[in-house]
């Protein structure tokens, strides 16, 4: 089935992107990726350490993968274009992640300062993937300002608690004329699927498989489920009734 | 010759350029990028680049994020 994600002018097969947080080793992400089928994972970018090894996430990251780089620890849009630049200078392509976090209780994002972000770096040529609170005019902001794609959260970063804004991620995928990622809060693979069954054009999602007992076996898990949902998107849910209807014919029975 | 690199403060003997500290550092060029007085400076420029008294060094790397 030819059914492919355009982003930034990349075609995309799968419609899973991963993080490369809170692992045990880095060295799981290359089966994360093969079990998974994702295709674009997300990194950060922090200070060297000069004290501690100089191993770095990149080497386990195979070649072909688009990297999402994100500007985790911004707190305003200046910071999170200084961490894009950076990014870009790093070599990795100009794909960017942005995040603009202020609040550490539930690390909700700026919207203001997501929007000016966006339109400067999408003025520079970045691909442009904003992390947002599922707010319709937010988001039509970032259309305006250039934004590749909005990614509204189901829930808080790393609470695993699923689609909690479920309405108004609804809302975006019917108003906004770009693809809708559902970022953060996914914690199981019924999760994704639903927001999938949704029209969801794809999901981001890290700690549910960083944080399994078996992150691989996990990884496969949501790769199946993200699939299984654009499927069951793309065929078309049967409607719901208040009231049983018979699937088996109401004639001819044996008396 | 004082200079600030990653927030702390640093002491070189010699005025070296930015590719040299990298270098003496033990660092894969390919893996950092590197912000100098808040200017990004390309790897190609690196050699060019002399550290000087009360400059500010940023070596950035990747690491794993969501």
């Amino acid at each position: 089935m030819d059914d492919k994600l355009v982003i930034g002018g990349k075609e995309l097969e799968s419609r899973l992107f991963v993080g490369t947080g809170k692992y045990s080793s880095d060295s799981l992400i290359p089966s994360i990726l093969e079990k998974s089928g994702a295709q674009v994972i997300t990194v950060a970018l922090r200070r060297m350490d000069f004290q501690s090894s100089t191993e770095n996430v990149l080497d386990y990251i195979p070649k072909g993968i688009q990297l999402l780089p994100n500007t985790s620890g911004a707190r305003n849009a200046q910071e999170a274009i200084r961490i894009a630049r950076l990014a870009r200078a790093a070599g990795c392509g100009n794909w960017i992640k942005i995040e603009i976090i202020s609040d550490n209780k539930y690390l909700l994002p700026d919207g203001y300062e997501t929007i000016k972000a966006t339109e400067t770096l999408a003025a520079e040529g970045f691909v442009v993937l904003p992390y947002i609170s599922p707010d319709l005019m937010v988001a039509r902001k970032l259309v305006e300002a250039g934004a590749a794609a909005v990614m509204p959260l189901g829930a808080p970063i790393g609470t695993n608690r699923g689609l909690k804004t479920k309405e108004l991620i609804r809302i975006l995928i019917e108003e906004i004329p770009l693809p809708v990622i559902v970022d953060a809060g996914i914690g199981r693979p019924s999760h994704a699927c639903e927001a999938m069954e949704m029209g969801a054009a794809a999901c981001l999602l890290n700690t549910a498989i960083a944080t399994a007992e078996d992150p691989v076996l996990m990884a496969e898990a949501f790769g199946k489920a993200v699939q299984a949902g654009r499927q069951a998107y793309l065929a078309g849910l049967g409607a719901e009734s208040m009231y049983a209807d018979a699937s088996s014919p109401l004639t001819g029975f044996l008396r | 010759m004082k200079i600030m690199v990653n927030g702390k403060q640093e002491v070189l003997k010699d005025s070296i350029s930015i590719g040299e500290y990298i270098t003496q550092k033990g660092l894969n060029p390919d893996t950092v990028v590197v912000e100098h007085n808040y200017n990004i400076i390309q790897k190609e420029e690196w050699s060019n680049v002399f550290l000087k008294e009360n400059d500010v060094l940023e070596v950035l790397r990747f690491v794993g994020g969501g």
